[in-house]
């Protein structure tokens, strides 16, 4: 069953890889944005599954929970900042 | 119950790939947030229950159970607040008729940031 994890995860990495193209390459910083959140919502499954090939689900999954949280923050103050400086 | 959380996580995976192509593919910012929201929250909502399944009944399934919740709630909010910005810095969407959502003034200074 750690095959199939470690599967999963390694497709999962190939697809923020492809996500990455869009971060570095996209027109605007919008789009730069949204690759960003996209990756932290890929990053979050990854750590989740790792926990399970490594054996120590319990300690991977408060990271895992620290890290919804910090991506969570993160795009919404950059948002909050676009709003501001779009309406002035 | 493997073979149900092994189905789960074929089913977030498959979600994180359409979500993945659409953000590669569409023309716009826009439509690549349409894209992006709802395909990323169910993969991770559909990986994180088959994550659950597969360990079991205990206080580690719980807090991913927690974690399914937190991510469903504040992905969307995320991606609104995303589309708050771009559409009060005046980003014009992409149409094929460009005369139906935003008027001339605003039409007429909008491209400073790109699409």
């Amino acid at each position: 069953m750690a095959g199939f994890f470690l599967a999963i995860s390694a497709i999962l990495g190939i697809l923020v890889l492809l996500c990455l193209y869009r971060v570095v390459l996209g027109p605007g910083v919008l789009n730069r944005l949204i690759g960003a959140s996209v990756i932290g919502t890929k990053t979050l499954i990854i750590l989740a599954f790792m926990g399970h090939i490594f054996g120590r689900i319990d300690m991977f999954i408060d990271i895992s929970l620290v890290y919804a949280l910090l991506n969570f923050l993160v795009t919404l103050a950059a948002a909050k900042y676009f709003e501001r400086k779009g309406s002035s | 119950m493997t073979i149900l959380s092994v189905i789960l996580v074929l089913a977030g995976t498959f979600f994180f790939f359409s979500g993945t192509l659409g953000f590669l593919r569409f023309p716009d910012c826009y439509t690549r947030m349409h894209a992006t929201g709802k395909c990323d929250t169910l993969g991770a909502l559909f990986c994180l229950a088959g994550m659950a399944v597969y360990t079991g009944f205990s206080l580690t399934s719980l807090k991913i159970l927690l974690i399914a919740a937190f991510v469903f709630f504040t992905s969307p909010t995320a991606t609104h607040a995303i589309l708050r910005g771009a559409f009060s810095c005046k980003i014009e969407p992409w149409s094929k008729e460009p005369e139906w959502l935003i008027d001339a003034e605003v039409r007429r200074d909008g491209d400073d940031l790109g699409t």
